[in-house]
């Protein structure tokens, strides 16, 4: 019950206790639209961060599109800003992360890496989307895998595969070291950069956005329990508004957080690639 | 009253990095303070420090989450 609820877009109980989404728990961020299909028993449901998936990729299509289709030397308000963006991820982050000369044929990969993750993430704060793609942490891992294959691939394009790893290993180092180095360079490289940067961008779009709805719910709970409930306590209900205060304030800090983790993840994305295409040391 | 410790672990195990990303732009500011030029230069390196530290305090809340809901 209280799924379908979450799903039609209304988080907010109907009566304190039964219901009640106050304390937000993880299980509010399952929130399955329709039953797609059933195998062997375990019916397979499209939820709406997959749904916010889609209106995301359609969306950028849509906007690139438009604002570059008619492309003039002298940009229009909407090609203006798609340079602004572009150039952002270009500049700031491609060049400065893999170099100037072989950044080229990363920007692409990185330029939508960049605009889809802000995208969603955004959606956590935009109505009537307000649900970050982001906080089901599988989305974050299938982002990760393509960062993952694509830095390794290059590296062994690059150095080779005995010469990939010999590449882990920094130089001048005394013999004996030598393992225990490459053990934890390996571990680095394999387990924990690709765990890191998928729980980054989970963590921190699931934590906002729990934070959010602790401090609207919950300023709705009280609200309910002082006004609307009969023997209510009014002091707790008008407590409410510095509670909604609150969530406001959250909100536009969670704007902030929002832009900077899908800055970050490109950024990391951008030096594993700038790291592994260094040249022998 | 209710509750679980490990709420209480969190808590505490946010401290490290939220010191950790205070230093890090504690030196970032002093560098573009003194030097205001380098400031594009050292932007993406302090984002990536605060990255990497942030990073502990996201681990912590994964792990609370585990400890938290299976038991």
């Amino acid at each position: 019950m209280s799924a379908t609820i979450a799903a039609a877009g209304l988080p907010l109980p109907t009566a304190a206790g039964e219901n009640s989404h106050f304390p937000p728990t993880p299980e509010d961020f399952w929130q399955p639209l329709f039953k797609m299909f059933e195998i062997g028993g375990q019916a397979y449901y499209f939820t709406r961060p997959m749904a916010l998936l889609l209106i995301a990729a359609i969306a950028l299509s849509v906007w690139l599109l438009v604002t570059t289709r008619k492309a003039a030397i002298v940009p229009s308000k909407g090609q203006w800003l798609t340079e602004k963006v572009y150039d952002f991820a270009r500049n700031d982050i491609a060049r400065d992360m893999i170099g100037s000369r072989d950044f080229m044929r990363f920007v692409p990969f990185l330029f939508a890496l960049f605009v889809f993750i802000l995208l969603n993430n955004l959606f956590g704060i935009i109505p009537p989307f307000q649900n970050p793609t982001m906080a089901r942490v599988a989305f974050p891992i299938a982002l990760t895998l393509v960062v993952y294959v694509v830095y390794h691939w290059i590296g062994f394009k690059k150095h080779g595969a005995v010469g990939y790893f010999k590449f882990m290993l920094p130089s001048g180092l005394p013999g004996w070291i030598k393992p225990f180095i490459l053990l934890l360079e390996m571990i680095t490289f394999f387990i924990t950069r690709p765990l890191t940067l998928a729980l980054r961008l989970f963590g921190n779009m699931f934590a906002g956005h729990m934070l959010l709805v602790v401090f609207i719910v919950g300023g709705w709970v009280m609200f309910e329990s002082g006004f609307l409930h009969e023997g209510g306590n009014p002091v707790i209900g008008v407590l409410a508004i510095p509670a909604w205060l609150m969530g406001a304030l959250l909100t536009a800090f969670e704007g902030l957080i929002q832009f900077l983790q899908a800055y970050v993840f490109v950024l990391l994305a951008a030096s594993y690639i700038g790291g592994a295409l260094v040249d022998e040391h | 009253m209710t509750g679980d410790i490990t709420l209480i672990g969190y808590g505490l195990a946010t401290i490290g990095p939220a010191i950790a990303v205070g230093l890090i732009f504690a030196a970032y500011i002093n560098g573009v303070a003194r030097q205001p030029e380098a400031g594009n230069l050292l932007r993406p390196i302090a984002i990536l420090g605060f990255a990497l530290a942030e990073a502990l305090a996201i681990f912590g809340l994964v792990l609370f989450f585990l400890a938290f809901f299976t038991g």
